[in-house]
């Protein structure tokens, strides 16, 4: 059953803007289901959504008093850890683990994984052990004997002639006419031979690890009772254990399985399901009668913990001489380690391309495999598409954001261009090539673009309960991965019970409560948050068929406004009324209904960054940036400038720092440190200005969107094009460590 | 030719192993010998090889299995049994079930673990915990908790200075190290080289300088 509702979607506020885009309104009409809440239009008169609310989880957060998987420690606690293979490419001949079984404490050492080692950090054998001392001790006393194979570890090796198969059913890179690897868009060929300007170039990403600061791992703990509970850092609870490994492993149904993630500490696309090591826990944990704790080491979460696949992308684009895109064509290759597939480049969504002809392929290599990673292929994408454009607004004697501009329809995003040229004061920031300097150090501006389009989706139910003191619980088993989840939810129901955000407690992370949705594709927010508020708005008609009784009137007389029932004269907040619901509370809940018809389905973004260059030492100082987004509707305006600031510095280290080597001839990484690969720190942190423009998408009663992909996805792009147009010449390898911009100065 | 600066002024050192190392068997001479016949001044190669000796004769050998050691933390004396190479982040964790301080990088490179012993900040992974006994030991539980936050852990939550919020217990403590050291004058530079030892993955840089800074001024 469904009524139907006409609002207005698009940019809320700065109606000066609108009038000079008008596709950046629309008024919609959409068959709304019975149960939802009306659409918040882009004119609804909110009180806590849309401004800056603190993190609900800040001061437990703040003072140690979170408690994260690493950090769960029942008692008997017994400590479990890897023993990985140092080779790439390898046959176990023989795991001796006698000495490691005699050292007091250790528990369990035994051979684990398979034979075959096809990537350094293949899992050899596991220790378990009551204290950490004796874990360190067993692990180094298991003898390891290894039949060592020549491995090929860089896309380079796999595809060079006579090198190792990765895998025997396949081979190391699909041939050049795999159908399934090119995409096309109407006449690349003609539109190329036809077009008035043309430039092309390869450019190349490293691989970038996720690093995140908890590692992957579980703590498992089988109750006597048969009920088991994993700790784990996930960002998808509801299906961690929910294949038959987990229940096989430890030996109870799905059913008695509770998976807790209270806390987790940064997963970035990295921690999904159980992996191998998960699955071995709970073994252990089943064979030894005790909790056991697997957090990977600091080494094995660089090495086994995920990575963004690297790139080479020859790219060619062709336009005319006024500055429109006609063709786009690329060859792109990447390894996602001994992976299938998950390599490549997103680079084809952003700009108005009317030909393309893309081939995507995935080299398989003797490296560990490769894991989503916030956007996967877009910043590599938009690193190389970004880079060919600058190539050609220059061939073309264009500014690089005019030529954007020409090239860009997307009604916000047109926007978001002026904004953010205003912002840093483009014109004025331009190097020029060398133009602005000051002794050895060049100026310059660059800009690039994102999109994003994930509405969210699945018709997950948010419980809530009502308490007589006013105050409200909303339960979900969905996780909060510090992107504010928990916030988010609260402040939608604090809006629609016109109650403060500190009177809604929200329990997430915990399979016991209804599945949420797994954090990935930015679309927790919209996922998660139109079912809070569902179930906040049955909460608040529930109080009123109270108050109805109470006020001996009927449901259908209480009105709602601003913020309280009233009725023939009589008014109630939400929190008086809440005492009626007595000592049992009320409990409610709200569903997330599928997707309705947005007009804004696609996100937009800009970024804009000003460098400085050392043409001597070959430096770069990133020295400001002005990053402007959108997410559909901003519910949190404090945690999302958050999420933005940290797409933009990741972005950054991925321009300048980040990069996993690889000893050549062995395959290991040789730098799995956090002294030896280096993450961008405070020191390296520009000022960044982050402008977020709120858009009512239309797809749900919030009108929200995500926000966590799109805001890394420009900005490695931004900084590439800074440092051109500080220097004159494109660096077109990532990291652009000293060494890269020297040589591309040199070449020059 | 004018060169730029980086636009902080360079971290301070942190104390290291072998700082503490110095510092404990000076303590040991101390007490040895009489703290008040013993100066610096006259302190020449002769005296220093007669400290090493009275050092060595001090050393009391410890381990391999377990210690009983008495730690000061938070103000309280807490009793624990601690091998001689476990480590201060070790023992504060699965001893005394103090996980604030996090573990991360496992060697001095990322500041979760950040401590303040005696009041400076140190890695509490690089820190034995025999060469902690007898010093007082500050986590981030013992600055504050939830309901009475220390000024700095408030302005990491008015400014939404964390995320995932595992590196926060050691940028805490490295942030209100530097507004205890310099108080209402906390200058921007001297709040990024306070934090610069502290790794974060999610990128809440920006928000942990305006957090400082709000903390140092009282706002």
């Amino acid at each position: 059953m469904a009524r139907r509702v006409t609002y207005t979607t698009g940019l809320v506020g700065s109606d000066e803007r609108v009038a000079q885009h008008p596709q950046a309104r629309r008024e919609i009409t959409v068959d709304v289901h019975d149960d939802d809440a009306t659409p918040w239009g882009v004119d609804a008169k909110l009180r806590v959504v849309g401004t800056d609310v603190p993190r609900v989880d800040g001061p437990a957060k703040a003072t140690g008093a979170a408690k994260y998987t690493y950090d769960i420690q029942p008692q008997g606690l017994c400590f479990a850890g890897l023993v990985t293979s140092p080779h790439a490419h390898a046959e176990v001949q023989a795991v001796d683990v006698a000495a490691a079984l005699k050292i007091p404490g250790v528990l369990v050492a035994r051979a684990a994984g398979g034979r075959q080692v096809t990537f350094p950090g293949s899992i050899v054998a596991v220790v378990c052990a009551e204290s950490e001392e004796a874990l360190d001790d067993g692990l180094r006393a298991v003898v390891v004997t290894y039949d060592v194979k020549p491995p090929a570890v860089t896309v380079e090796d796999a595809m060079a002639d006579g090198a190792a198969q990765v895998d025997r059913r396949a081979p190391n890179v699909p041939p050049e006419d795999d159908p399934r690897a090119t995409m096309r868009r109407g006449d690349a060929q003609g539109a190329w031979d036809a077009a008035e300007v043309k430039v092309e170039g390869t450019w190349r990403t490293a691989i970038q690890t996720h690093s995140c600061l908890e590692p992957h791992g579980v703590v498992v703990q089988v109750m006597p009772d048969g009920h088991a509970t994993i700790w784990a850092s996930t960002q998808a609870t509801s299906g961690f254990a929910a294949g038959p490994a987990m229940s096989r492993a430890l030996g109870v149904p799905a059913a008695k399985i509770r998976v807790l993630t209270e806390h987790m500490g940064g997963g970035f696309g990295s921690k999904f399901g159980a992996l191998e090591w998960d699955v071995l826990a709970a073994e252990l944990a089943r064979e030894t009668r005790r909790p056991v704790r697997m957090l990977l080491s600091r080494r094995l979460e660089h090495l086994l913990g995920g990575n963004r696949p690297d790139s080479i992308q020859q790219m060619e684009l062709g336009g005319t001489k006024d500055g429109r895109f006609t063709v786009l064509r690329g060859d792109v290759l990447g390894t996602a380690g001994n992976a299938a597939g998950g390599a490549g480049s997103n680079n084809v969504m952003v700009y108005g391309l009317p030909n393309v002809a893309m081939r995507q392929r995935t080299v398989r290599t003797h490296t560990a495999r490769a894991a989503a990673f916030r956007a996967p292929r877009h910043p590599q994408g938009a690193f190389a598409l970004e880079g060919v454009i600058d190539r050609f607004a220059h061939a073309a004697g264009l500014d690089p954001l005019e030529v954007r501009k020409r090239n860009d329809d997307h009604p916000i995003r047109r926007i978001q261009w002026d904004l953010a040229a205003e912002r840093i004061g483009w014109a004025e920031a331009r190097g020029r090539g060398g133009q602005r300097k000051d002794g050895p150090w060049r100026f310059g501006v660059g800009c690039a673009a994102a999109r994003w389009s994930n509405a969210g989706r699945g018709a997950w139910r948010v419980d809530l309960k009502v308490h007589a003191d006013g105050h409200v619980a909303v339960m979900s088993g969905v996780q909060d991965i510090g992107t504010g989840t928990r916030t988010l939810m609260a402040v939608l129901v604090a809006e629609e019970l016109g109650i403060g955000v500190d009177r809604v407690d929200v329990r997430v992370g915990d399979t016991d409560y209804p599945p949420g949705p797994g954090s990935g594709g930015s679309t927790t927010s919209p996922s998660i948050g139109p079912a809070a508020r569902e179930a906040a708005l049955h909460a608040r008609e529930g109080v009123a068929a109270k108050l109805a009784e109470a006020w001996d009137v009927p449901v259908a007389d209480i009105g709602w406004k601003d913020g309280h029932y009233e009725a023939g004269g009589r008014t109630a907040s939400f929190e008086e009324a809440a005492r009626l619901v007595g000592t049992g509370g009320l409990a409610v809940s709200g569903t997330r209904r599928p997707n309705y018809e947005g007009p804004y389905g696609e996100t937009a973004g800009v970024q804009m960054a000003e460098v400085a260059v050392d043409v001597e030492t070959g430096v770069v100082r990133v020295k400001r940036v002005v990053a402007v987004h959108d997410a559909g509707r901003l519910v949190d305006t404090l945690t999302a400038r958050s999420q933005v600031n940290g797409g933009v510095l990741q972005g950054i280290s991925f321009a300048l720092h980040e990069e996993r080597r690889l000893d050549r001839a062995q395959g290991d990484m040789v730098n799995p440190t956090f002294d030896t690969y280096r993450i961008l720190g405070l020191a390296d942190t520009p000022q960044i200005d982050v402008l977020l423009t709120s858009v009512v998408s239309g797809f749900n009663n919030a009108g929200i969107m995500g926000l966590g992909e799109p805001a890394t996805v420009p900005t490695a792009a931004a900084v590439a094009g800074a440092v051109y147009d500080a220097i004159g010449v494109q660096v077109t390898e990532l990291p652009m460590t000293p060494a890269r911009v020297l040589a591309a100065l040199e070449g020059a | 030719m004018t060169r730029q600066e980086p636009p902080f002024e360079p971290a301070p050192p942190r104390a290291t192993p072998a700082d503490h190392a110095t510092r404990v068997s000076r303590r040991g001479l101390f007490k040895g010998a009489g703290a008040a016949a013993v100066s610096a001044a006259l302190l020449g190669a002769r005296e220093t090889l007669a400290r090493e000796a009275a050092v060595a004769d001090e050393v009391r050998t410890q381990g391999p299995g377990l210690v009983p050691i008495t730690l000061r933390v938070n103000g309280e004396e807490r009793k624990v049994q601690v091998e001689p190479r476990t480590t201060l982040l070790s023992a504060l964790r699965l001893r005394l079930d103090l996980t604030g301080a996090k573990p991360v990088c496992e060697r001095s490179q990322c500041g979760a673990c950040t401590v303040w012993l005696d009041g400076q900040t140190v890695y509490a992974c690089s820190v034995l915990a025999v060469e902690a006994e007898g010093r007082e030991v500050t986590t981030v539980e013992g600055l504050g908790t939830p309901s009475d936050m220390h000024p700095v852990q408030a302005a990491f939550c008015a400014e939404d200075a964390l995320q995932c919020g595992f590196c926060t217990p050691g940028m805490v403590m490295a942030c209100a190290f530097a507004v205890k050291q310099h108080g209402k004058d906390l200058t921007e530079d001297q709040a990024r080289a306070a934090v610069a030892g502290n790794l974060c993955r999610c990128g809440t840089h920006p928000h942990v300088l305006r957090a400082a800074l709000r903390a140092a001024k009282g706002e």
